[in-house]
């Protein structure tokens, strides 16, 4: 080896280490920036409120999206009832800030039904675990679209919650510090997930089941996880919307919805948290810039579906991930590993 | 008192008795071997060991517990782990989560530790981690802990599939035909190589083998199956002297 | 007693277009395990012929008929070979998430051309025979009656003719029928047809008997079926109209004594309940684990 090469090399190892300090503090600058940004266009509303309002939907939707990637993507079953566990968030969410809390004091206690949501969508999400413990696949997604559409059917036969008619009298509590503060909760802890033992259990599941317990995996325990934290968000990202929309009724929340969140997850990459954040982005972006088109937009998308199904069955991003989105310890492990690696290789010649 | 002791294993798939009245008894440290030809039973044995099939009648004891109508994982934890005859890795994950993903019985942070990664998660991440490369390490398959790990040659990846296997740190290694695939070559330095696991890890190892030179040079100790019963049992040198053995293998005609 | 008998035929024409279009899920499923999501669309589209056939070429119901079956069947075998052949290989959920792509792109280019709900004429002079003091259509016999007929043919093609048992050889092993000198595309294709031109059928008599059709109408229709197909046993012809026969039954059933609103949720319960006692469908077969 020439000199040249070994400096070269070295040059190569510190960049990446100045990468990786920059990255550092990457995520707490850019949450900071984010969240001051957002509460100033919320109080100064110096943002154009239709822009407001798409990017309150961009954040919903990634919440849903990565909510579902973990089920869909990590875990590699495949559930269509997303969109009943969202409609049980927003269902409990409107009922406390419209009947429960006091007057006047449903926008101090927002957060906590929206809490309420998503701990309502994380419950039936634990019941909806239990038969995945047996049936995969086809079945298993039969038993995820039968929720969804009893959901569906529950909230269409109670006339104290407006029946097929809706819920309406929310106040317009959903705003976008609140959707930043969920899309970054949501974001942070299913890549916290991902990059534990836990979230290694759920890819080891979508690998080889059967390999998965017998190498000591609790693919029930797994399963639960996966699945109470994926309708916890989904519960979250429905409170979020029917306060954002300030109307709700059983039919946003049919099958179509879930075919919705489906596309943005295949879009974007199965089993990626920045596929997650690129589907949702570009297929409510395009949904918006495509609105003059009426009626042919909705032609066009499932359109683009299908081409990308064909080239690009993975999504754009499908199983991989952006740096950004790797814990830093886990980068620096890998750093570590390739000098270590490197001084063994020098020393043993 | 034996490590693990099997009596009266039965097992059938509707109506075929694949295992019958099967019995074994194994001692700390032994390394032993299960042969038999094709279909005989063997890796039927070993799925009813690590809890893939429940047993129809029998028990199986490890250490005092019993085995039967426990999910794999628990059997996993309480010590026994196995590799596969056609290689199961997780296919898509790199080396390094491979062997992370097998400590997780010896995990000693909770769920919500883990989504929030607060409390014991970083210290015991920390230490999986390093565990894991140790292990890596000692198989030489350091230099390919990012690797993804359906891109490793054959061999590595057998070799991959042991090392998992070890993770779980089991007091019983199973080895299902571990030599398939392999030249003479190779045979030989896995027989080597086995007998080094043996002594590292002081782990007890049953494994299933066709390759006879492998099962007569390093087994202490041979069981014969044929079809879900046992034939034969004794030394290496017994067992090939068995005329029972020579028919199941060659048929009746040649034997007699 | 004519209460009852009245329902039953309610029933069993309710169930007998839930079994046509079962059929469909069922015969790709068998073939290429995969389910058709965009087969409920078909069943919509082949409404949508039947109104277009019978407005704008005043044709009869026999050319009607034909044509629709027809018209789905090769929409059905293009959407095959222009979305799914391609994803053969792939992961199944791709081919899944195609399946629901076409649907939607169906749906949504219907409801582009036609934005409105529409009615379809009558086609036939619908008779009303009493017995007693039941009262029977001629347009229910006619429904309930060709239905048993395409049935009966689509058994006989499956279990009797040289392209049904190719058929039941590739849905039992896709690796070695091919080298059998059996043309697999071929057959694919001829299953498509046939499947969906069954669904077709069955959009044309739906409109028949339901005349307000609508662009969304295949979805829920689908579903149903679907869980016809599952609750038979997904991949097997006669569960599949067994299925069909039950869902058309329970549903009769429960719309008699609770309110009609009731109906979906009785419906998918009743799935859930039946995946969960067996899973593998009422004619299905588990299918042991390998290790």
């Amino acid at each position: 080896m020439s000199m040249t090469k070994i400096k070269a090399a070295g040059t190569a190892l510190l960049n990446q280490w100045r990468f990786l300090a920059g990255l550092k503090y990457f995520w707490p600058v850019f949450l900071a920036a984010g969240l001051a940004f957002c509460i100033a266009a919320d109080v100064y509303d110096f943002v154009d409120l239709y822009l407001q309002l798409i990017i309150i939907y961009v954040g919903i939707n990634i919440i849903l999206t990565a909510s579902l990637n973990l089920i869909n993507g990590y875990m590699g079953e495949f559930s269509v009832g997303h969109a009943g566990f969202m409609a049980i968030g927003a269902y409990i969410a409107s009922i406390l800030t419209v009947y429960v809390f006091p007057q006047n004091t449903a926008g101090i206690l927002f957060p906590a039904a929206i809490l309420a949501g998503g701990m309502g969508a994380a419950l039936v999400g634990f019941l909806v675990a239990i038969p995945s413990f047996k049936t995969r696949g086809d079945y298993l997604a039969i038993v995820t679209l039968a929720f969804g559409m009893i959901v569906k059917s529950i909230l269409e036969n109670i006339d104290a919650v407006g029946g097929p008619r809706g819920l309406l009298g929310m106040e317009k509590l959903t705003t976008l510090p609140w959707v930043f503060f969920w899309t970054a909760l949501c974001v942070w802890v299913i890549r916290n997930l991902v990059y534990s033992n836990f979230g290694r259990g759920v890819l080891s599941i979508r690998e080889d089941e059967i390999a998965s317990d017998l190498m000591g995996v609790n693919t029930r325990q797994v399963k639960i996880i996966a699945f109470v934290v994926s309708s916890f968000f989904a519960g979250i990202a429905g409170g979020l919307f029917a306060h954002a929309l300030q109307f709700i009724n059983p039919r946003m929340f049919d099958i179509l919805k879930s075919t919705d969140i489906l596309i943005m997850v295949y879009l974007g990459g199965i089993g990626s948290i920045a596929g997650s954040i690129l589907g949702a982005v570009i297929y409510t972006v395009l949904l918006e810039i495509l609105r003059p088109l009426g009626v042919w937009r909705m032609v066009f998308m499932p359109l683009m579906l299908v081409l990308l199904m064909i080239y690009r069955p993975r999504g754009i991003m499908g199983m991989r991930e952006i740096r950004l989105f790797t814990p830093l310890r886990d980068l620096v492990t890998e750093k570590l590993w390739r000098q270590k690696k490197k001084e063994a290789s020098d020393a043993s010649p | 008192m034996p490590l693990l002791k099997i009596s009266g294993l039965t097992h059938r798939f509707a109506g075929l008795c694949a295992v019958s009245d099967f019995n074994l008894l194994l001692q700390q440290n032994e390394l032993v071997g299960i042969i038999g030809p094709n279909g005989a039973g063997k890796t039927t044995v070993f799925n009813l060991m690590t809890g893939v099939y429940r047993a129809s009648e029998g028990s199986i004891n490890f250490q005092g517990k019993e085995l039967v109508g426990l999910d794999p994982h628990s059997i996993t934890r309480l010590g026994i782990a196995r590799t596969f005859q056609n290689i199961r890795l997780f296919k898509e994950l790199s080396v390094l989560d491979n062997v992370r993903i097998a400590h997780y019985g010896q995990m000693a942070y909770s769920p919500a530790e883990a989504l929030l990664h607060i409390g014991r998660f970083r210290a015991e991440e920390r230490r999986i981690t390093s565990q894991a490369l140790d292990l890596l390490a000692v198989f030489h398959l350091d230099e390919s802990a990012n690797e993804t790990a359906k891109n490793l040659p054959y061999g590595l990846q057998r070799r991959l599939e042991m090392a998992r296997a070890l993770a779980a740190e089991p007091k019983l290694l199973l080895l299902d035909e571990p030599a398939a695939g392999m030249n003479p070559n190779e045979i030989f330095q896995l027989m080597d190589f086995i007998g080094w696991i043996r002594r590292t890890f002081s782990v007890t190892i049953l494994l299933i083998e066709h390759q006879m030179r492998l099962v007569m040079g390093i087994c202490e100790r041979l069981v014969v199956l044929d079809f879900g019963a046992t034939i034969a049992e004794g030394l290496p040198a017994e067992i090939q002297a068995n005329p029972k053995v020579l028919e199941a293998y060659l048929g009746e005609e040649v034997a007699s | 007693m004519a209460y009852l008998f009245q329902q039953a035929l309610n029933a069993l024409q309710l169930g007998s277009i839930y079994a046509l279009i079962a059929l469909g899920y069922t015969m790709v499923y068998g073939i290429l395990t995969m389910i058709n999501f965009a087969h409920g669309d078909l069943f919509m589209v082949g409404a949508f012929f039947c109104f277009l056939l019978a407005v704008y070429l005043k044709l009869s119901f026999v050319p009607t008929l034909l044509l629709s079956m027809l018209g789905v069947a090769c929409l059905g075998v293009i959407i095959e070979r222009l979305a799914y052949k391609p994803l053969r290989a792939a992961p199944r959920v791709s081919a899944i998430i195609t399946a629901l792509g076409v649907g939607l792109f169906l749906e949504n280019f219907t409801l582009a051309l036609s934005p409105y709900p529409k009615h379809i004429p009558p086609l036939l002079t619908n008779t009303t025979w009493a017995i007693g003091s039941l009262s029977i259509s001629s347009l229910q016999v006619l429904v309930i009656a060709l239905s048993l007929i395409l049935m009966l043919i689509l058994d006989f093609v499956v279990q009797r003719t040289k392209a049904g048992m190719a058929m039941r050889a590739i849905s039992w092993d896709k690796t070695i029928v091919p080298l059998m000198g059996v043309p697999v595309n071929k057959i694919i294709s001829l299953t498509f047809a046939i499947g969906t031109g069954l669904g077709g059928a069955a959009g044309v008599m739906y409109g028949l008997a339901y005349p307000v059709i609508d662009p969304y109408m295949g979805i829920m229709v689908g579903w149903k079926a679907f869980i016809c197909a599952v609750v038979g046993g997904i991949g097997n012809v006669r569960g599949a109209m067994i299925g069909g026969f039950i869902l058309g039954a329970v549903e009769i059933l429960v719309a008699a004594f609770f309110p009609s609103t009731y109906r979906d949720f009785v419906a998918f319960t009743l799935l859930l309940v039946l995946l969960i006692l067996r899973p593998y469908g009422i004619l299905g077969k588990p299918q042991p684990q390998k290790v």
